[in-house]
């Protein structure tokens, strides 16, 4: 093309520099934040905890020994014992698998059904948004812990329906997110150019939507599964999930309640588990926000 | 403003609607037959099929429906089975209990939270800054009912400062008026009655304060922070302490947006919060009330009070909302 | 040899306006109200007209992006608007879009090569070594480099996204090219440059363009019909020199009096001097009223060979 092969060029200065995509771009501005590093290492401490947590523990979870109730932390028991005897340490290290699986399962299941609604409501508009966005409105009419209450009074008390409602209960959150980030995007001009080059639907909304999207999903998806654990040991707090003689961090504050005066420590480590685990996700969460998502900081 | 104003009032409408509507079902879709559950096991048929018709559970589901959105818009929400008392009637103390509980830690959680947000922004990255803001992500992250625990344990069970449980010193009690015992109390002229509620109120309040608390003071210091990066605070601050008072009344005004975004936000936590703190400080509040109604199977007290708290709940967002458009007018509605 | 390729007739957009409390239509918003023209292959055609007057929006409707409320569309004798969702997408590899604002048009996640790759995807045009060598042969016709396919938007400067933009239009070999005010995002040196550019592709690859612009001056050098438009209607249409030399409609006159100050590589001081106002042959009025109110506006009429202009007979 011999017409074509010299071309003013305004700019060549760039020619070197190294291809830099937005993702990355995130990760080094995350990298720097000391704070968020010390929230993903927590967060990953008790991942490591709970997938190792049969080789961790001292004991069995429902290793009981009457004879030592309620007895103070000591060397053989760091966190001391509970009412049945049943090393606390051992309790709180298995219970970080059953907050975890709660934390990230029902959050998955929140995330994946919000979206798929969410995407619908905004991609599509019409009745369908407004069907779907009323439905949002009204479940986020109730306090959400009461809706957790309600669902799983329907259900009935188990750590799988307390996991179930804690996923509902969380569905218009990201329902809204996604719908509002998609209403946005949908109006970006690369989206017209995308529609303009004879692109479909489909994959106008995989290829370049929900990319687009991603960013406040992962950065909302951290902080809720900090609220899903609480949630989940709330419910178990109340009864109304895991049952006995299961270790949830909740059900294990429970039932010590009332040997908080003879053994406080019964109560104390269980609590500090849940805290220590939802200030990692809600550090890590900060930390993506400013990362991957600058303009959403309140 | 005001066709706004009616607009999102109009728009209430069906939200309400679809809420009772949600509330029916789920209290429907309660395993069991609600009849022979409230009767129990030796309960005769006889009984159980007069229970049911009275209950008119006979009915098809639409004129149950029916009857009950009636009842709602008459002003009637059914009665307890439990204490075949109109709910009307008895739900008032209960509800009086969570405003009383719910607004003095709101205060607090205002009062605290913002005056520490500011304090951080204005001496940002000394001490204080660093234990104000750990404390709030603390605070962010720890679970109300574990808090509410340890407080016990330590102020009132170890220490035995302050009582641990209920509203008042039942041995002596104040006529009741307003059912919000702090006024009941000046009312009746009961002052040392009334140092006995305030002592009754601090840790329930506390642990019910401490999330709004940690996310207030969070907001209201990065909000402070951006206006203190104006021209005119950063001259006042080069002035020195005696022109942070000046800066501190301006700083208040521009918190007010951050605050309010945060009472919108955090109601339906404060209110769901009441119901783990209620039931851990034997709070007779309305979180106990439908708790305690769920464990006695009591459906109407279960349906009339998740709407209660539903209702109130969206009322106040809506008043946030229009609150916001009246302050920020570069807010805007649609 | 002037053989139409688009053909328009009639098109009309009205949005609908909401208000009220319940947010019911209460009226509309006549964006495009009625334009008839056509497109010769291998010509260019201007179109112009202040912002606001409907010139995107009849742009997006040729390709059906957004739905005609009313008219017909012929490409190549096919009636668009008849075609069912998909045909309609599969015509969009013949005719393709260049947009105005180069940092919006481009997704800001994805490489130039994705972009560029994609409408041949999306196609299903060539394998995937094919589709990589295209990319990089488009990328050298453009000015810019194979190197730069692996690179993000945001790592350019304007005039190179819009590069990146036109090599995008091209990737599907379009018969027909609509450029929405491709350079008024630009710097001045820049457009001169960029329609230096388009004008090269239009004789190496045989394309027609549609050029929208919104003042007369970019178009002149590159049109060879040009039409205005004011507040969603055609008012004046015909060969790029009469519409210079000979502008009959009191809207065309006004919009050539405030074309600004040139750029030098592209205008002599003089060009500008030169320019008359022609009077309309005596059997024709124009009746301008509808420029302040919403009356009654009149069709183009042909008042002069090739020359229509929006007016009535006495
Ligand atoms: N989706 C829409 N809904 C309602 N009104 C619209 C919509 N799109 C465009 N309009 C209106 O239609 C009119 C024409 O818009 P259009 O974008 O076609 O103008 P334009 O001539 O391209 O202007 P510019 O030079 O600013 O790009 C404008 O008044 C615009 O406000
Ligand atoms: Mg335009």
């Amino acid at each position: 093309m011999p017409v074509l092969a010299k071309r003013e060029n305004e700019t060549n200065e760039l020619q070197l520099e190294e291809a830099v995509s937005p993702w990355r771009e995130g990760w080094k501005t995350f990298k720097k934040n000391k704070v968020a590093l010390v929230g993903s290492g927590i967060v990953l401490f008790f991942i490591i905890i709970a997938i190792l947590a049969p080789l961790l523990a001292p004991y069995g979870i429902n290793e009981q020994q009457l004879s030592i109730r309620n007895n103070p932390p000591s060397s053989e028991h760091w966190f001391g014992t509970d009412d049945f005897g049943r090393d606390i340490f051992s309790r709180v290290i298995y219970g970080a698998r059953i907050s975890l699986w709660v934390g990230l399962v029902s959050v998955a299941g929140s995330v994946i059904i919000g979206c798929f609604l969410g995407i619908i409501a905004g991609f599509y508009g019409r009745w369908i948004d407004t069907v779907i966005s009323r439905i949002f409105d009204i479940m986020l009419a109730f306090p959400s812990i009461l809706l957790a209450i309600a669902v799983v009074a329907v259900l009935g008390p188990s750590l799988q329906n307390a996991l179930i409602a804690i996923a509902i209960i969380n569905i218009p959150n990201f329902g809204r997110l996604i719908r509002s980030k998609v209403l946005s995007v949908k109006q970006e001009e690369y989206i017209m150019a995308a529609r303009a080059v004879g692109m479909s639907d489909g994959r106008i909304l995989f290829h370049h939507v929900l990319p687009n999207s991603l960013a406040p999903i992962i950065v909302q998806a951290t902080l809720a599964i900090a609220t899903a654990i609480i949630e989940a040991a709330a419910l178990g707090f109340l009864g109304m999930g895991a049952q006995p003689p299961q270790a949830e961090w909740g059900k294990m504050l429970a039932d010590s309640r009332q040997y908080i005066i003879q053994a406080p420590w019964t109560v104390l480590f269980p609590g500090i588990a849940i805290m220590l685990t939802v200030l990692g996700f809600n550090l890590m969460g900060d930390g993506l926000r400013d990362a991957l998502d600058p303009k959403m900081k309140s | 403003m005001l066709t706004y104003t009616i607009r999102r009032l109009l728009m209430l409408i069906p939200v309400l609607f679809g809420m009772t509507f949600v509330v029916f079902f789920i209290i429907r879709a309660i395993p069991g037959d609600p009849a022979q559950v409230i009767l129990g096991q030796q309960a005769t048929k006889e009984a159980v099929a007069q229970l049911t018709e009275k209950l008119g559970l006979n009915d098809p589901w639409y004129v149950q429906f029916f009857h009950y959105v009636k009842g709602l818009l008459s002003g009637d929400l059914g009665e307890s089975l439990r204490s075949s008392a109109p709910i009307k009637d008895e739900i008032w103390p209960y509800l009086a209990a969570t405003l009383e509980l719910s607004l003095v830690a709101m205060f607090i959680a205002i009062f605290i939270g913002v005056n520490a947000g500011i304090i951080s922004a204005w001496f940002q990255n000394s001490w204080f800054d660093y234990v104000a803001m750990i404390l709030a992500l603390i605070g962010i992250s720890i679970p109300v009912f574990w808090l509410g625990l340890m407080e016990q344990w330590a102020f009132s069970l170890e220490l035995g400062w302050l009582p641990s449980t209920g509203r008042e010193n039942v041995r002596d009690p104040v006529e009741v008026v307003t059912n919000l015992y702090l006024i009941d109390t000046l009312i009746a002229g009961r002052f040392d009655q009334f140092g006995e509620v305030i002592r009754h109120l601090i840790l329930p309040s506390l642990a019910l304060a401490t999330i709004p608390m940690a996310i207030i003071a969070r907001i209201t210091r990065s909000s402070m922070l951006e206006v203190m990066r104006s021209d005119y605070i950063r001259t006042a601050r080069a002035k020195g302490m005696r022109m942070f008072f000046v800066v501190y009344k301006h700083s208040l005004k521009n918190a007010v947006i951050p605050v309010l975004t945060v009472i919108g936000l955090q109601v339906g936590l404060l209110l769901g919060g009441a119901i783990l703190t209620e039931t851990i400080f034997g709070w007779p509040g309305i979180g106990r009330y439908i708790y305690e109604a769920i464990g006695f199977r009591d459906y109407p007290v279960i349906q009339s009070g998740i709407l209660i708290i539903a209702t109130i709940f969206i009322l106040i967002n809506l008043i946030v909302d229009l609150l916001y458009v009246a302050i920020d007018p570069r807010i805007k509605y649609n | 040899m002037t053989k139409p390729i688009l053909q328009v007739e009639n098109v009309k957009k009205y949005f609908p306006i909401t208000g009220g409390i319940l947010g019911k239509k209460i009226g509309d918003m006549k964006a495009v109200d009625g334009v008839s023209f056509h497109v010769n292959e291998g010509e260019t055609l201007g179109i112009v007209g202040e912002s606001g007057c409907g010139k995107s929006t009849t742009g997006r409707m040729l390709l059906r992006l957004i739905e005609p409320t009313e008219g017909t569309i012929l490409f190549d004798n096919r009636d668009l608007r008849a075609l069912p969702k998909k045909e309609m997408r599969k015509v969009r590899r013949h005719i393709q879009m260049i947009f105005q604002d180069p940092y919006a048009s481009l997704n800001p996640r994805h490489t130039v090569e994705k972009i560029l790759e994609e409408p041949l995807i999306v196609h299903g045009i060539g394998n995937e070594a094919e589709r990589k060598k295209k990319v990089s042969d488009m990328l050298e016709v453009v000015g810019l480099t194979s190197y730069h396919a692996r690179r993000y938007p945001h790592q350019f400067s304007g005039g190179q996204r819009q590069r990146i933009g036109i090599a995008r239009a091209l990737m599907t070999n379009p018969k027909l090219i609509i450029a929405d005010e491709p350079v008024s995002a630009l710097d001045v040196s820049i457009q001169s440059q960029v329609l230096n550019l388009l004008k090269d592709l239009q004789k190496e690859f045989q394309l027609t363009y549609i050029f929208i612009a919104h003042d007369l001056g970019v178009v002149r050098h590159i049109s060879d019909r040009v039409g205005v438009m004011y507040k969603g209607r055609m008012v004046e249409l015909a060969d790029a020199e009469k519409i210079y030399q000979n502008p009959l409609h009191p809207y065309t006159q006004q919009l050539l009096a405030a074309v600004p100050i040139p750029d030098p590589e592209y205008y002599q001081a003089d060009e500008q001097a030169a320019i008359q106002f022609g009077t309309l042959p005596s059997k024709y009025v124009i009746d301008d009223s509808w420029m302040n109110i919403d009356s009654e506006r009149d069709d183009l009429i042909e008042v002069a060979p090739g020359h229509f202009v929006a007016c009535r007979l006495k």
